[in-house]
């Protein structure tokens, strides 16, 4: 006799995932643009690299942000 | 393993709940308060001697205002008390909840038919009300320099009548003040409060040597969040200060 099991899906758990996955995609690539761009910088004036880098983490800190946002909800969601 | 979104409150006084971030805030700024009033006593010296407290205290200062000058410019001297608050709060703020006992010291409690261990101690900044409120004070206190530095002028900066594409820029800066606040508070509250999860989730996979790579991580984030937060508000409070 054969079970009948009714595939079920999750969707809460389906909609935390992809927050977190699909929202760190662009904070990803920025945060790896941004880098690669301060360090070229650094690489053509190493003598102005302390005013890079703080304008470098700066940048990275805010491609960041976007990120967390997608985190909090994916953590709103998870939690509720 | 218990994390929570919302602060709980842990302590009941005549009908006011103080939630457990409240609590440790409250013992953050006594600890701040009582560190300032007992410094303010000690004589200062001209050339403070090395190892001194004094000697600590001028180098952060300094390092500070060096850090300070790098977005505010002139008008570092004007911002600085109100930046530095920021920078030393929100850094000790952020770091509070990483020492041993938050988290972990608490009351056992039933909520909604279940028993749950209520942490006694929580980090500042992972409740959403500390970040909101802090970024509330910071966009209130953009708008009061704001106006206080030019006048109603500072208006013409968001109704601005010389052209439809100006206009529309106008109505568009209106609307990011208020998404500054939403973002101050997010990006703060986010990074916090998923260092916490993420320390919890290590500790509970393996307790013994996983979670000091990640405690490393919330040190370096703490730093530069609060840090991002000061520059991001002297940045602001520049722009809106100087003539357009």
């Amino acid at each position: 006799m054969a079970a009948e099991v009714a595939a079920q899906i999750d969707l809460k758990s389906l909609a935390v995932a992809l927050a977190i996955a699909v929202g760190a995609l662009g904070p990803g690539l920025a945060i790896g643009q941004i880098g690669g761009k301060g360090l070229e910088a650094i690489g053509r004036n190493p003598e102005a690299s302390d005013k890079i880098q703080t304008a470098m983490i700066l940048g990275i800190a805010f491609a960041e942000a976007v990120a967390i946002y997608c985190l909090v909800i994916a953590l709103v969601l998870n939690f509720t | 393993m218990e994390i929570s979104l919302v602060a709980e409150p842990v302590i009941k006084i005549l009908g006011f709940n103080l939630t457990n971030s409240l609590f440790t805030s409250l013992i953050l700024t006594i600890f701040l308060l009582g560190f300032s009033f007992a410094f303010a006593d000690t004589k200062l010296k001209l050339i403070p001697e090395s190892h001194s407290l004094q000697n600590i205290l001028e180098f952060i200062f300094e390092g500070l205002i060096s850090i300070f000058q790098t977005a505010a410019g002139e008008k570092t001297r004007i911002f600085f008390p109100l930046a530095a608050t920021y920078f030393i709060y929100i850094i000790l703020g952020n770091w509070i909840g990483l020492l041993p006992g938050f988290g972990s010291i608490g009351l056992n409690e039933i909520i909604s038919g279940k028993e749950v261990l209520v942490p006694l101690f929580r980090g500042v900044t992972a409740d959403i009300n500390t970040t909101l409120a802090l970024a509330l004070i910071s966009v209130a206190l953009i708008q009061y320099y704001g106006f206080k530095s030019l006048g109603l002028g500072y208006l013409k900066k968001y109704f601005n009548f010389k052209g439809p594409i100006d206009f529309f820029v106008g109505i568009l800066e209106l609307v990011s003040e208020f998404s500054k606040i939403i973002s101050f508070a997010f990006r703060l509250f986010g990074n916090i409060f998923a260092g916490e999860v993420l320390l919890t989730v290590m500790a509970f996979l393996f307790p013994f040597i996983l979670p000091l790579p990640f405690l490393g991580l919330e040190l370096f984030v703490g730093l530069i969040q609060a840090l991002v937060f000061t520059m991001l508000s002297l940045v602001f409070l520049k722009l809106a200060t100087s003539h357009h």
